[in-house]
C-alpha cells in the first residue's frame, strides 16, 4: 500500500513542478498583460513550496524526490519576454493567452484531483501529517484553478469579438 | 477677524473642543488683492474642488467673474473652514490659458475648429469603429472631477447606449481600493464612518493616511480635537514623517510593500490580548476562524523581520488600538497605491470589526477618496462599477438597470466586470480599442511607466479624444481637443468621502465657447442617435437638474439612496449625507447602525474576490458563505513584493502629493501662491543615506529605474532609511521642450492590486546618483513631510499675496 502512496506523491510532485513551469512559462509569454506576469509568479510560488513539502513527506514513504522545484532557465524567460513585447502590440497573439489559461486550468484541475486522492488516503491510512499537507496545499490549488478560470472570462470577450 | 498667512499656516488658527462637543465654526475667506466683502455682487453655493473633503463655500461674483471664496460656516463638513488649494485655487478659472475653443488635428497639427466640426468627428468616428469592429472598440476614460449628472449621464451612454464594457475613470488611481476593501469587508461600496466620528473618537489611527496634506480641513478638525481637554490618541502608518506622524502618539514606518505583514502583526496582537467584542463578532461577521488561523503566528518579531519596525512598537500600537474605546480608522494611498493593496485595507475594517467598533459615534471607517467626486464615480457606474451600486453578477439587479433604462438587459454588458482602466490600455495598446475618449484627467503624467503610455496614446491606430480645462500634456496628444466648463461656470451635484452630497452652482459663464461636460456628452449622445427600446432617445434630459432627478430613480432602493434630496433641499442647507429617502429625509450620519449591512446575496453589490488573485467568488459560493448578510471577515497572507531592491537599485521608490499640489498641477500649477509653496520637483532621502552618500540639501540627483530617469533636486526629510521619495504632480506642460525627466512616473512600475486593480505607485526599485552639488535648496515645502530635518532652509512662507481673513467668532446660523 505504501509503494502506491509513494507513487501518488511522486505523481503529485511532478504534477506540481510541472503546473509550476507552465504558470512561468505563461507568465514569461504574457509579459505585455502584466496581471497574468505578475500572478503567474505569485501563483507558480506556491506550486514550488507545495514541490518542496512533497519532497519532504516523501522520505517517510520511500520514495526520494528533488526538494528544489525546477526553475524557469533564465535565457529562456528572455526569449519569451522579448517575444511578448515583440507580439504585445498585436491583438490576435492574444488567443495564446486563452489557450494557455486553458492549458493552466487543465493541469491545476489535474493537480487538484491528485491532492483529493492523497486527502482520502491519508484519512484512510490515519496519516495526520500527509493530511494537514493536503488541507495546506489543496486550497491553494484550488485558488489557481479560479484564478486560470477567472482570467480568461475576464479576456475572453474581447479575445474573441474583437477584430 | 484676523488675517494669516495660509501657505505659512496651512491649517489656520486652533478652535479647541473636547469630545463630544461641536466643533467651533471658523469662517475663512480670500478675495483677489484689494477687494473687499463689500465690493461682492453675489456669493454663489457651492463647495471644494481640489481634494475629496467636501467642504462647503461660496463663490465670490464681481462684474461676471470670480473673485474669491468663502467657508460657508452652515455646512455639517468644514464649519467655514478652508484649506490653502481652495483659499487660492478658484484663481486657476481666470487663468489666460484656458481652452476656449475645440481642436483638431490636421496635418499632425491642432487647430482650432467649431464645435460642429469637432463633435462631427468625434461621433463620426465612433459610428465608424462601432459598424466596423463593434461596441468593444469604443473605451472611455474619465475623472473624479466632473459633476454626479456628468457621470451618470456617461455611464448611460457607455453602458446602457454604445454597450461597451470599457468605461473607468481615473477614481482607479485614487479610490478604486476603497471601494474594493468595501465590497470584500461588507458587500458594498458605502462610507462606514462619519467626519464627526472625529468629534467622539478616543483613538484616531491613520493609515497610509496623510491627511494634514490630502483633507487639510478635516486634519484641521482633528488638531483641534488634539489642542482640546481629553484629546485623542492617534496612532499613524506612514514611511515618511509626516505632519500626522509629528503629532502621533506612535508612529510606524515600514519598508513600502509591507503593509500586511504589519497589519496582520497587529490583528495577532490584539487577538492573542483577546481585545475582542465577541458578541459583536458573532452576530454580525463571518469568517473569525479564517482569519484567527492566518493571523496566528504573524507575531511582532516575524513582522519586524519583515516590515523593519520594532516589535514593541508594534506591541504599543496593537495595545493602543486593542485599549480604544471609540476607534476611527482612516486609510489612503500609502495603503490603497502600495502592494496588496486591497488586502492590506481590509485588514483595517478587520480590526473595527472585531473590536465591534463601527455604526457608534466615534467609532467609524473611512476608506478615503483622493477627489472631489470620486464618490459619484463610484455610485454612477463611470469607473467600473454599474450604476447604484448594482451587482454585474447578479441577473435580477442588472435586469432592473435595463428597466430603469428602457434597454433590453443584453444590452448592458454584464459577462464580466466592466474593464479597468489598465486593462483598457492593454487593449488599446494591442490594438483592439481604437477610439479612447479622456474627459478630465491626465494620463500622459499620471499614470505609472509614462514611456509605455505615451507610446500607447500615440499610436496612429487610435482616436483620441480630449476633454477638458487646459491642454494638457494628454490634450496635446489628442485627434479632436473638447474645451470644457468647470468647476463655478456650470452646476451640478458632488458627493464627498463622507457621503455628503453638495449643489454647486453656476457662478460665472465658461470662457469662449467652451461648454459644461454634460452638455457635451449630450450632444454626443443626439449625434450618435442612441435609443431606448421604445425608439425613443437613450439621455431624456438635456440640464443638470433633469440628469440628478433621473439619477433619484435609478438610485432609489439602493444603498446610495438619493430619492430624497432635490436641488431645493441643497440649496442653502450645505450638505446631506447619503442614503436620503423617506424613511431619512434629512440623510444619514452613518450606516451599519446595530451591525446591519447590505450584504445579503440578494442585495449586495458584490460576491467578493480572492484578495491574491483577484478571481470573483461566484454567486453559490457566497450565498454558502454568508446567507444572511453579515459583514465578512477577509483574511490574506503577506507577499513579498514584485519588484525587490537589488544592489544595481538598492532604494525603494514611493511617490506622491504635497498640500500645495492637486494631481498634476494643471490647476494648480497656474495659481501664484500655490505654486511659489511648490515650485519644482524634488526627491527625499534620510539623513541617514544622506550621510551615507554625502550628499547635502540641494545637491541635484538623477533617480533611474529600468523603466526610465528622474532629474531632482535633494531634500534630506524624515522619511525612513532606504526609502526615496517623489512628489508625481510635476509633468511637462510649464517646463521647455527636451528638459530632463521630471514626472515620477517615468520610474513607477506597470503593476496593479489584483483585487482593485489600482496601479501600484509605490513600491517601486530605483537607483539614485549625483550628477551636481547644489548651491540652493530644494524647491519643497518646510511646512509639510517634506520638512527638512536639518540644515538652513528657508520656511515657506505665502506672505501679503496669501493673506487670509479668518472669522472666529461667528455667531450659530448667521450664514
Amino acid at each position: 500500500m505504501t509503494n502506491k502512496v509513494g507513487l501518488a506523491l511522486r505523481e503529485l510532485h511532478r504534477a506540481e513542478n510541472d503546473l509550476a513551469a507552465e504558470l512561468l512559462r505563461a507568465s514569461s509569454r504574457h509579459k505585455a498583460d502584466h496581471d497574468i506576469f505578475y500572478l503567474g509568479r505569485d501563483l507558480a510560488r506556491w506550486s514550488q513550496d507545495h514541490v518542496r513539502a512533497l519532497a519532504k513527506h516523501g522520505e517517510n514513504y520511500g520514495v526520494g524526490l528533488d526538494a528544489e522545484p525546477h526553475e524557469e532557465a533564465g535565457l529562456l524567460a528572455a526569449a519569451r519576454h522579448l517575444g511578448a513585447e515583440f507580439l504585445g502590440g498585436q491583438h490576435d497573439a492574444a488567443l495564446l493567452l486563452l489557450r494557455d489559461l486553458r492549458e493552466i486550468h487543465r493541469q491545476a484541475a489535474g493537480v487538484s484531483l491528485d491532492w483529493e486522492i492523497l486527502a482520502q488516503t491519508a484519512q484512510a491510512l490515519k496519516d495526520d501529517e500527509l493530511l494537514e499537507l493536503a488541507k495546506t496545499c489543496h486550497p491553494q490549488t484550488l485558488r489557481q484553478l479560479r484564478w486560470a478560470n477567472a482570467s480568461l472570462k475576464a479576456n475572453a470577450a474581447q479575445i474573441m469579438v474583437t477584430p | 477677524m484676523g488675517r494669516i498667512d495660509r501657505i505659512a499656516e496651512p491649517w489656520g488658527t486652533r478652535t479647541p473642543y473636547g469630545p463630544g462637543e461641536d466643533w467651533p465654526q471658523r469662517v475663512d475667506l480670500r478675495l483677489d488683492d484689494g477687494l473687499s466683502p463689500a465690493d461682492v455682487d453675489e456669493w454663489v453655493q457651492s463647495a471644494t474642488i481640489l481634494h475629496s473633503n467636501g467642504d462647503g463655500l461660496d463663490i465670490a461674483v464681481k462684474d461676471g467673474r470670480i473673485v474669491g471664496v468663502r467657508g460657508r460656516a452652515v455646512d455639517r463638513v468644514n464649519h467655514g473652514r478652508l484649506g490653502p488649494k481652495d483659499l487660492f485655487g478658484y484663481q486657476a478659472n481666470n487663468a489666460h490659458d484656458r481652452l476656449r475653443t475645440p481642436l483638431i488635428r490636421r496635418d499632425g497639427q491642432l487647430v482650432e475648429t467649431d464645435w460642429d466640426t469637432a463633435m462631427t468627428a468625434v461621433a463620426g468616428r465612433t459610428k465608424e469603429l462601432l459598424a466596423e469592429r463593434g461596441p468593444s472598440s469604443i473605451g472611455f476614460y474619465t475623472t473624479g472631477q466632473l459633476f454626479l449628472e456628468e457621470y451618470y449621464t456617461l455611464a448611460l451612454i457607455g453602458h446602457g447606449g454604445i454597450g461597451t464594457n470599457h468605461l473607468d475613470g481615473n477614481t482607479r488611481l485614487c479610490t478604486a481600493t476603497a471601494a474594493a476593501a468595501l465590497k470584500e469587508s461588507f458587500a458594498c461600496d458605502g462610507q462606514p464612518g462619519s467626519y464627526t466620528d472625529v468629534d467622539h473618537a478616543d483613538v484616531i489611527a491613520l493609515y497610509g493616511h496623510n491627511m494634514a496634506e490630502t483633507q487639510t480641513v478635516l486634519w484641521t478638525r482633528i488638531l483641534d480635537r488634539l489642542a482640546g481637554p481629553n484629546p485623542p490618541r492617534v496612532l499613524c502608518v506612514d514611511p515618511r514623517r509626516t505632519p500626522v506622524a509629528a503629532a502621533a502618539t506612535i508612529h510606524l514606518a515600514p519598508r513600502p510593500g509591507t503593509n500586511v505583514a504589519l497589519m496582520n502583526a497587529l490583528l495577532h496582537e490584539i487577538i492573542a490580548n483577546d481585545w475582542i467584542d465577541r458578541e459583536y463578532v458573532d452576530r454580525h461577521t463571518v469568517g473569525y476562524d479564517e482569519l484567527e488561523k492566518q493571523v496566528a503566528d504573524c507575531d511582532p518579531e516575524w513582522a519586524a523581520a519583515i516590515c523593519d519596525v520594532a516589535p514593541g512598537d508594534i506591541r504599543d500600537a496593537a495595545r493602543l488600538l486593542g485599549t480604544a474605546e471609540r476607534l476611527l480608522s482612516t486609510v489612503l494611498q500609502g495603503f490603497y497605491q502600495s502592494h496588496q493593496a486591497t488586502a492590506a485595507a481590509v485588514q483595517v475594517n478587520n480590526i473595527n470589526l472585531i473590536r465591534g467598533m463601527l455604526g457608534r459615534p466615534g467609532c467609524g471607517i473611512l476608506q478615503m477618496n483622493g477627489q472631489p467626486t470620486a464618490e459619484n464615480t463610484r455610485e454612477c457606474g463611470a469607473d467600473g462599477d454599474l450604476p447604484g451600486f448594482r451587482n454585474w453578477a447578479n441577473d435580477e439587479q442588472v435586469a432592473d438597470l435595463a428597466k430603469v433604462w428602457n434597454v433590453e438587459p443584453q444590452q448592458i454588458p454584464h459577462y464580466s466586470e466592466p474593464t479597468h482602466l489598465m486593462q483598457m490600455l492593454r487593449y488599446v495598446e494591442d490594438g483592439s480599442i481604437r477610439f479612447l475618449y479622456v474627459s478630465g484627467t491626465n494620463p500622459a503624467v499620471s499614470l505609472p511607466e509614462l514611456r509605455r503610455i505615451r507610446d500607447i496614446l500615440t499610436q496612429e491606430r487610435l482616436f483620441l479624444v480630449v476633454q477638458d480645462i487646459f491642454l494638457s500634456e494628454t490634450a496635446q496628444l489628442a485627434d479632436v481637443v473638447l474645451p470644457a466648463a468647470t468647476w463655478g461656470e456650470k452646476t451640478g451635484t458632488f458627493t464627498n468621502a463622507d457621503r455628503t452630497v453638495h449643489l454647486s452652482e453656476q457662478a460665472v459663464e465658461p470662457p469662449g465657447t467652451a461648454r459644461a461636460d454634460l452638455d457635451i456628452f449630450i450632444d454626443y449622445a443626439r449625434r450618435l442617435e442612441l435609443k431606448d427600446k421604445d425608439g425613443q432617445p437613450l439621455v431624456k434630459w438635456s440640464d443638470a437638474e433633469g440628469a440628478f432627478e433621473a439619477w433619484k430613480v435609478c438610485s432609489a432602493g439602493r444603498p446610495c439612496d438619493y430619492s430624497g434630496l432635490s436641488y431645493a433641499k441643497l440649496r442653502g442647507k450645505s450638505g446631506i449625507q447619503w442614503p436620503c429617502n423617506d424613511e431619512h429625509p434629512d440623510g444619514t450620519e452613518r450606516i451599519y447602525v446595530d451591525g446591519e449591512f447590505w450584504s445579503s446575496p440578494s442585495y449586495c453589490e458584490s460576491f467578493g474576490k480572492d484578495l491574491l488573485t483577484g478571481a470573483p467568488l461566484d454567486p453559490v459560493e457566497y450565498k454558502a458563505m454568508n446567507p444572511s448578510g453579515k459583514a465578512v471577515l477577509k483574511a490574506a497572507e503577506y507577499l513579498p513584493a514584485h519588484e525587490p531592491t537589488t544592489p544595481e537599485y538598492p532604494y525603494l521608490l514611493t511617490t506622491g502629493r504635497t498640500l500645495y499640489h492637486f494631481h498634476t498641477r494643471t490647476k494648480t500649477g497656474r495659481v501664484r501662491q500655490l505654486q511659489d509653496a511648490a515650485p519644482d520637483v524634488w526627491v527625499e532621502l534620510s539623513a541617514y543615506d544622506a550621510d551615507l552618500h554625502g550628499w547635502s540639501e540641494g545637491d541635484l540627483l538623477r533617480i533611474s529605474t529600468s523603466r526610465g530617469r528622474v532629474e531632482a533636486k535633494l531634500r534630506i526629510s524624515g522619511i525612513r532609511q532606504g526609502t526615496l521619495f517623489l512628489p508625481f504632480h510635476y509633468g511637462y506642460w510649464d517646463v521647455a521642450q527636451g528638459q530632463p525627466g521630471r514626472a515620477a512616473n517615468e520610474l513607477t512600475v506597470t503593476d496593479w492590486d489584483p483585487c482593485s486593480k489600482q496601479p501600484l505607485f509605490k513600491c517601486a526599485a530605483a537607483r539614485a546618483e549625483r550628477i551636481a552639488v547644489g548651491d540652493t535648496p530644494a524647491p519643497a515645502p518646510t511646512t509639510t513631510a517634506s520638512k527638512p530635518v536639518g540644515g538652513r532652509v528657508p520656511p515657506t512662507r505665502g506672505g501679503d499675496a496669501a493673506a487670509v481673513v479668518e472669522d472666529l467668532a461667528v455667531e450659530e446660523g448667521s450664514r
